[in-house]
């Protein structure tokens, strides 16, 4: 009961994803700044920014729906946090691994999209609500790339529990070199489940300001802030269990330091990929997603499917 | 979603300055647009009026932050034409090269802003860092990075040396190279391409119609440029291409300013190789004489014109200025029309937009009734009296105590 509580709040639970989330935000602006020859921010810029922000006066909208307003950072946060349970960090197990897991924290990652969703809608001003829309036809584009993108290796393992993908690709290292177009597609998908450029079209900043979040402020901010850093990790990590087999297994240390290299390592093609392009357009973002992604994935899924059938 | 009205603008992330662009979207797609102007009108015509030429040189300069020179010379060949001097030869190359470096500072900037507006921000980071470059070889030939201050009436106030020479053709060097990476990187870049192709369509006709100026109507195959149709300063005797192009959309926009930025480097190459010995400026009398002079001039954002009418005061009697933007803007709402919300910011930068240099006047818009007027200075300054009184403040019962 003790452990229980202290994986849940302390690590890899909250206090773990909050610091390693801000971490994670950090390399992502200094890289970002670095590979546009600027000097970036300081190691403390995430963490000021969110105390900053935590210290400001929280304004909820007039016309808003006041008490979904206030909710919904808090939904956000709490079904990102919650996926980090699922997924292995460390060694080949999660901390409460059970069968078909993999669909579980699928379904827990769509729930910050829907909140940004609902949180753009419920602001009733008029950028929101664009951004709302937005963020909502993105959904339907990248999600199922993404889902599929997973479903090819988790055929190829046998298995909907993301503790025994990573437990059989560690066993067949090799088997996860099939699994390479699924892991571009699932990179590329991601890119738009974080709203990041190529895909920030949701919050576009000269087009409709800050989206969904334009009417949020203060802490309400502080919190989808944290939500979206904590769903970069989360992300980030279940792309390392699934694609990347590598683990030391029996020191927990050397585990964390194998782990901790994996994420930055995809922080780092994550940043890459943002600082060389330029925004697309919503129908532009559709079509690339639907012509060009979901038949990779389907292909990652046909090559899954073959190599199980040859074996 | 039904039809529904969207403001971009007066304050909006897209803008750099206060403009009013009404939008009536159908989904992400535009049915009909509006555009309102006047939040900055800043007086700058009458105030001339009221100044001796030396000072409205001065102000003049200041109607623009980035094309400062251009306003500037257009000015002061307008005083000078009326006034017959004929300037040294040497101080018409300097003017053209600093010119020439405006442009370049001009069309870097322009890039940066235009990759921002569609969410390439590395190529922002990139074109400002070079943009520093030409900056800081203005800042080194007249003392400032912007607003120069290097035209005085009857010439220049500062000579180039051998070495100042040496360094902005180093400096030149750098950008060219620079610039043929970004050109590079606009003809390959896929979603650069992507988002700037079929963007904001102006067609050779509708170029022609709306009477588009600049890399706007270059842009749209319109072969007109002010540099070579009308020369003015050292440009009659420097040879170089007025750059066009078909693309008639935004990308089209894009090539026409980095092939000018080329053309420019070979102008301001030419120029510091043939730049005349000679005096820097003939003296020019405090008062001149009776007369009236047009002149036009390629500023980097297209034709800006002035109007100086001379009474034979050290003052002028009227000063006309158009600026490049007030030509473009007619043509905007034609090109934001049918096009996505997702490209309104960079259909509005492609144009180069200086908002407050354009703004001549102001219109009363009465936000319940919607209807508007305008209303010269007697009428403004009756209905500010009349509103005043309304909220119970009588002006006259104000006294000054003067201690």
């Amino acid at each position: 009961m003790l452990l229980s509580l202290f994986y849940i709040l302390i690590f890899p639970g909250f206090i773990f994803l909050s610091a390693y989330g801000l971490i994670v935000e950090y390399l992502d602006r200094k890289l970002y700044a670095r590979f546009q020859n600027r000097i970036g921010p300081p190691w403390f810029q995430p963490l000021a920014d969110f105390i900053k922000l935590i210290g400001k006066e929280a304004i909820v909208p007039a016309k808003a729906d006041k008490g979904m307003f206030r909710i919904l950072p808090a939904f956000a946060l709490a079904s990102v946090s919650a996926v980090i349970l699922y997924i292995p960090l460390w060694s080949t197990s999660a901390l409460f691994p059970f069968k078909s897991d993999l669909i579980v924290v699928l379904y827990l990652l769509t729930i910050p999209t829907i909140t940004f969703f609902i949180a753009g809608w419920v602001s009733t001003s008029l950028f929101s609500t664009l951004g709302a829309v937005r963020t909502i036809t993105q959904l339907f584009a990248y999600e199922v790339p993404l889902f599929m993108a997973l479903l090819g290796p988790a055929l190829l393992a046998g298995s909907w529990s993301i503790s025994e993908i990573a437990a059989f690709y560690y066993k067949n290292p090799l088997l996860s070199l099939y699994n390479i177009p699924g892991f571009i597609v699932a990179m590329i998908a991601i890119q738009g489940k974080l709203e990041r450029v190529p895909f920030d079209i949701p919050e576009a900043e000269t087009e409709i300001v800050a989206g969904s979040f334009t009417e949020y402020s203060g802490r309400h901010l502080a919190l989808f802030r944290m939500a979206i850093d904590i769903e970069m990790i989360v992300l980030v990590s279940l792309i390392a269990a699934v694609f990347f087999p590598v683990y030391i297994s029996g020191n927990i240390t050397l585990g964390l330091v194998t782990y901790l290299l994996k994420t930055v390592i995809l922080v780092f093609i994550l940043a890459l990929i943002r600082s060389l392009m330029a925004r697309l357009r919503i129908e532009q973002m559709v079509k690339f997603c639907w012509l060009y992604l979901a038949p990779a994935a389907i292909l990652q899924i046909l090559i899954d499917l073959l190599v199980k059938g040859v074996s | 979603m039904g039809r529904i009205e969207i403001p971009i603008g007066p304050q909006h992330p897209a803008l750099k300055e206060p403009e009013s662009f009404t939008l009536y979207l159908e989904g992400e797609r535009i049915a009909a647009s509006n555009v309102t102007l006047g939040y900055n009108h800043r007086g700058i015509e009458k105030a001339c009026e009221g100044r001796t030429y030396i000072e409205d040189l001065y102000l003049i300069e200041r109607v623009c932050g980035i094309c400062s020179h251009s306003h500037s010379t257009c000015f002061i060949s307008a005083v000078e034409e009326v006034a017959k001097l004929e300037i040294p030869k040497r101080a018409k190359y300097i003017r053209t090269i600093i010119g020439e470096l405006e442009r370049i500072h001009s069309h870097l900037l322009w890039l940066g802003v235009a990759a921002h507006e569609i969410g390439f921000d590395t190529l922002f980071m990139y074109s400002w860092r070079d943009r520093e470059v030409v900056m800081d070889i203005l800042e080194m030939l007249t003392g400032n990075r912007v607003n120069y201050g290097i035209n005085k009436i009857g010439g220049v106030r500062r000579d180039i040396s051998e070495e100042q020479k040496e360094q902005v053709l180093k400096a030149v060097e750098t950008l060219e190279e620079r610039t043929k990476y970004y050109i590079e990187i606009v003809n390959s870049e896929t979603t650069l391409i992507g988002r700037l192709k079929n963007v904001g369509k102006l067609s050779y006709e509708d170029a022609m119609r709306f009477q588009a100026s600049g890399p706007v109507a270059r842009a749209s195959g319109v072969d007109r440029d002010v540099r070579r149709d009308d020369p003015y300063l050292a440009y009659g005797e420097i040879p170089f291409n007025v750059i066009t192009d078909n693309h008639c959309d935004v990308l089209g926009r894009t090539i026409v300013r980095a092939k000018e930025l080329i053309e420019s480097y070979k102008i301001i190459r030419f120029a510091l190789k043939d730049i005349p010995q000679g005096d820097l400026a003939v003296k020019a009398p405090r008062r001149i004489p009776a007369g009236e002079a047009f002149t036009r001039y390629e500023a980097p954002r297209g034709e800006d014109v002035h109007f100086v009418k001379a009474n034979g005061t050290d003052k002028p009697e009227r000063v006309k200025l158009r600026a490049p933007t007030l030509a473009n803007l007619a043509s905007i709402t034609h090109m934001l029309d049918g096009g996505y919300l997702a490209d309104v910011p960079i259909v509005i930068a492609a144009i180069d937009p200086c908002f407050s240099c354009t703004d001549r006047s102001i219109s009363i818009k009465h936000l319940d009734s919607g209807n508007e007027n305008i209303m010269d200075w007697d009428s403004l300054r009756k209905y500010s009296i009349d509103w005043h009184k309304n909220k119970g403040f009588d002006a006259k019962n104000i006294q000054v105590k003067l201690k």
